[in-house]
C-alpha cells in the first residue's frame, strides 16, 4: 500500500528525516517509536503535506502513485488520513458540515455517488457509536471548547466517517487519561481490517497494550535504526531511548 | 474654497438645477411652510458644503472623485416613482425563503402601496412618504431644521427627497412577523434616487425589518438613502439590512437612529459583494437613560468595491448600553474602511460601550482602513474596543485540506465560520441561512 524509500526531508532550511525507508501492507498496523525530536510528527507531517515541509530526496509511493506529487486534498481523498496530534479549534464551522463537506468532496473524487441526507445521518450515528462519541459533540463548532480527549476521539469518529485505506496516528495518545485511551483502541480495533493499514506514531509503549501492531520501527535522529516485532516496544519501554544513542555514535565513530 | 471646485462635478451641477426646477414645481405645494424651510436650509447647507472630499476627516479614507465623474439625472419630482416596472427576478433575488413576513417592494425609493403576506394588523402602519410628508399630522416627522448638521448627503437628502416609506408601530403593539422592505433599484439612464424613510416605533412596542437591496439596469445609479428611526421608551427594534445591490450602484446610506428610554435597538448591516460603492453612516443617539444598542455588521467586498462602514454610538445620558461588533472580508482588489466613533458625554456615567473590528484580508491586493474613534468625557464608564487584521489561519486551511475538503471549498468554510460572530446573532434562523447563503455564493472561485 504504501512504499516509503530514503525520504529526506526539511522544514525551515534545517534537514529533519534523513533517509526514512518503510514499506506497510493493507492488513497491517505499524507503530513508530522514538525520543523527542526524532523526527516522528515530522514524518506524518510530510506523508500528509504539509507545506512547510520541503522533501529533499527519496519518494513516498502509496497504491502505485507518487504521494508527493498530490496536494493534501488529493491525498485524503486517495486515502490517507492524519489523526492530529493538536486537533484544530475551527469556531463556527459544524462538525457535522465539516464532515458532510469532506465525505462529498471524497465520494465524487472516488466517483460515487452523493449519500443523501437520511443515509448520511444513519452512517453517522453508527459510527459515533462505533468510536463512542458523544451526540452533542457532533452537532458542536469544530473542535471548539472540546477536552484534549474529546478532541482525539472527534479525530477518530472524522476517522470512521471517512474510511481512509492509510491512518497516521500522530500521539493520539499524548494527553488521553487511561479511559479515553481505552475508548480510542477501542474504536480504531474495531475498524481495523484486511484493507486497511494504521501507522501509529507514539512515544509510549502504553497504547501500544491495547493496539497490538505487527511491527514495531525506532525512529532516531531522522533515520529508522531499528524495526521488530511488538516486543521490540516492550524492550523500548524497559530500557529507554538512551542506549539509542550510543549506539548510533558507536556507529559513527566506526564508520 | 469649495465654490472653485464643485460646478467640475456634474452631479451638483444637476442637483442645483433640480432645486430650481423644485422650487417652480408643484412637488412641494401641498407641504407646510417648516417643511419647506427645513428644505431650503438643508439645501443652502449643501450647497455651502458640496461633495466632500479626502480633506474632510469623514471621507478621508472614501474618495468619491472617480464616483462623481459620471452625470446623472434627478429622480422626477412631477410624477414621484411613476411606475417603473422592475425585472420580476430582482424582487426574487431579494427573497428570503421560507420566511414568514409582510412584504413591502420600493422601485426607486417608491412604493406602490402594496403589501404581501397577508393584512397588517392593527397598530402597524405603513405609507409612502410622499402622502405623509403632506400630511399636517406626520409632517413634523420631516420639519425639524438644520437637523443634520455638516453632513453632505444628509443635508442632500433632506433638501430633495420625495418619496420612501413611513413606519408606525402604536404604543404596545407587538408585531407578529417582520416586515421585509424590498428595495429594488433600476434604470436605463443614470439616475439619483434619494429615498427617505421614518420609521417610529412607540412606547412599549416592537418590530422587526429587514431591508434588502438589490439593482438592475445598465445605467449607473447613485442612491443618497436617509433612514430617520425613533425608537420611543420601552420599545424594541430589530433591524436588518443585507445590501446586494450590482454593479453601477453607488450606495450612501444614513441611518439615525433615536433612542428613549429602555428602549433596545438591534442593527445588522451586511454588504455583499456588488455595488460599486457603499457607503453606510449609522449613527445610533442615546437620548435617554437604560437603552440598550446593539450594532453588528458584516462586509464582504470584491472586485474592485468600496464598502466604508461610518458608525456613531453617542451615549448622551447615563447607563446606557452599546456593543458593536463589524467583521470584514476583502476580496481581490477591494477596499474596506470601518471607521466606529464612540462619543461618551460628560453627562453619561456608567456607560458601558464595546466596539470589535475584526478583518479578514485575503487578497494581497485588498486593502482595509480601521479606525476605532473613542471620545469618552465621563469619568465612570466602561469603554473597550479592539481592531484587527488578519489573514487565513494556516493551521486551520490544512487541518480542512487534510480531510479532503479542497483549498477553495475550505476558504469558503472558513469566511462562514469567521463571519458566524455576525450571522449568528441574526435570531431569525430564515434571514441567517439567507445571509449564509449569500455569503457562499459570493466567494468568488479565484481570490488571488
Amino acid at each position: 500500500m504504501l512504499t516509503i524509500k530514503n525520504l529526506h526531508a526539511e522544514v525551515e532550511e534545517k534537514q529533519i528525516l534523513k533517509g526514512i525507508n518503510l514499506s506497510v501492507n493493507a492488513g497491517e498496523v505499524h507503530a513508530i517509536m522514538g525520543p523527542n525530536g526524532s523526527g516522528k510528527s515530522s514524518l506524518a507531517s510530510v506523508l500528509a503535506g504539509r507545506e512547510n515541509y520541503h522533501v529533499t530526496q527519496g519518494e513516498v509511493i502509496f497504491n502505485g502513485q507518487n504521494l508527493l506529487d498530490m496536494s493534501p486534498e488529493v491525498r485524503a481523498r486517495e486515502g490517507v488520513f492524519l489523526a492530529f496530534q493538536y486537533p484544530i479549534e475551527i469556531p463556527g464551522v459544524s462538525n457535522i458540515n465539516f464532515l458532510k463537506t469532506a465525505l462529498s468532496e471524497i465520494r465524487t473524487h472516488k466517483n460515487l455517488p452523493p449519500l443523501d441526507a437520511k443515509e448520511f445521518l444513519r452512517m453517522s450515528r453508527e459510527k459515533q457509536k462505533l468510536v463512542e462519541f458523544d451526540a452533542q459533540l457532533v452537532n458542536r463548532s469544530l473542535n471548539e471548547g472540546f477536552s484534549g480527549g474529546e478532541k482525539k476521539r472527534n479525530e477518530i469518529f472524522q476517522l470512521a466517517m471517512l474510511e481512509p485505506a492509510l491512518s497516521i496516528l500522530d500521539e493520539t495518545d499524548s494527553g488521553l487519561d487511561i479511559d479515553a485511551l481505552r475508548i480510542v483502541s477501542k474504536g480504531v480495533n474495531k475498524l481495523r481490517s484486511e484493507n486497511n493499514a494504521f501507522i501509529i506514531i507514539t512515544h509510549y509503549q502504553r497504547l501500544l497494550e491495547y493496539i497490538v501492531p505487527d511491527f514495531v520501527h525506532v525512529l532516531y535522529d531522522g533515520k529508522i535504526v531499528k524495526s521488530g516485532t511488538k516486543e521490540l516496544a516492550l524492550e523500548l519501554e524497559e530500557k529507554g531511548y538512551d542506549w539509542l544513542k550510543e549506539d548510533s555514535r558507536e556507529k559513527a565513530t566506526t564508520i | 474654497m469649495s465654490m472653485t471646485q464643485e460646478p467640475t462635478i456634474p452631479l451638483f451641477e444637476e442637483v442645483v438645477n433640480g432645486w430650481n426646477k423644485l422650487s417652480l414645481s408643484d412637488g412641494t405645494k401641498k407641504e407646510s411652510s417648516d417643511l419647506r424651510r427645513a428644505r431650503q436650509s438643508a439645501f443652502d447647507k449643501f450647497r455651502e458644503l458640496g461633495f466632500p472630499s479626502i480633506r474632510n476627516e469623514e471621507w478621508k479614507y472614501t474618495n468619491l472623485a472617480r464616483f462623481l465623474r459620471d452625470e446623472f439625472t434627478i429622480e422626477g419630482w412631477e410624477v414621484p416613482g411613476k411606475a417603473v416596472v422592475p425585472d420580476a427576478g430582482l424582487e426574487k433575488k431579494a427573497g428570503i425563503a421560507l420566511l414568514d413576513c409582510y412584504k413591502v417592494v420600493l422601485v426607486n425609493g417608491s412604493w406602490d402601496g402594496r403589501i404581501g403576506g397577508g393584512t397588517l394588523p392593527k397598530g402597524l402602519q405603513l405609507l409612502k412618504v410622499a402622502e405623509a410628508r403632506q400630511d399636517p399630522a406626520l409632517s413634523a416627522y420631516f420639519e425639524k431644521q438644520a437637523a443634520w448638521g455638516n453632513q453632505h448627503f444628509a443635508n442632500l437628502n433632506a433638501a430633495l427627497f420625495a418619496d420612501g416609506l413611513f413606519i408606525r408601530v402604536d404604543a404596545g403593539v407587538t408585531v407578529d412577523k417582520p416586515i421585509h422592505v424590498i428595495h429594488v433599484y433600476t434604470s436605463e439612464s443614470n439616475l439619483l434616487v434619494q429615498p427617505r424613510n421614518v420609521w417610529v416605533v412607540n412606547r412599549n412596542a416592537e418590530l422587526s425589518v429587514i431591508e434588502s437591496v438589490v439593482s438592475g439596469g445598465a445605467a449607473k445609479i447613485w442612491v443618497n438613502g436617509l433612514t430617520e428611526i425613533l425608537v420611543h421608551q420601552d420599545a424594541r427594534l430589530h433591524h436588518t439590512m443585507i445590501q446586494t445591490a450590482g454593479a453601477g450602484v453607488r450606495l450612501v446610506q444614513q441611518t439615525t437612529v433615536h433612542q428613549h428610554r429602555q428602549s433596545l435597538y438591534n442593527n445588522f448591516t451586511i454588504t455583499l459583494p456588488g455595488a460599486d460603492l457603499v457607503r453606510n453612516d449609522l449613527q445610533a443617539r442615546l437620548e435617554e437613560e437604560h437603552t440598550e444598542s446593539h450594532l453588528y455588521g458584516l462586509y464582504l467586498a470584491a472586485g474592485n468595491q468600496l464598502v466604508d462602514n461610518h458608525t456613531l454610538v453617542d451615549h448622551q445620558k447615563p447607563n446606557c448600553l452599546s456593543n458593536e461588533l463589524y467583521k470584514g472580508v476583502l476580496l481581490e482588489q477591494s477596499t474596506g474602511v470601518f471607521n466606529g466613533k464612540v462619543y461618551v458625554h460628560k453627562d453619561a456615567q456608567k456607560t458601558n460601550a464595546f466596539q470589535q473590528n475584526n478583518n479578514l484580508v485575503i487578497s494581497k491586493k485588498a486593502t482595509i482602513d480601521s479606525k476605532p474613534q473613542l471620545e469618552i468625557f465621563a469619568d465612570d464608564v466602561k469603554c473597550s474596543h479592539g481592531s484587527t487584521v488578519g489573514q487565513f489561519s494556516e493551521e486551520a486551511l490544512f487541518y480542512l485540506r487534510a480531510r479532503g475538503i479542497g483549498e477553495e471549498s475550505a476558504k469558503s468554510l472558513l469566511i462562514n465560520a469567521f463571519a458566524f460572530d455576525v450571522t449568528e446573532k441574526i435570531r431569525i434562523p430564515e434571514v441567517e441561512a439567507h445571509v449564509n447563503e449569500l455569503i457562499s455564493l459570493h466567494i468568488p472561485v479565484n481570490h488571488a
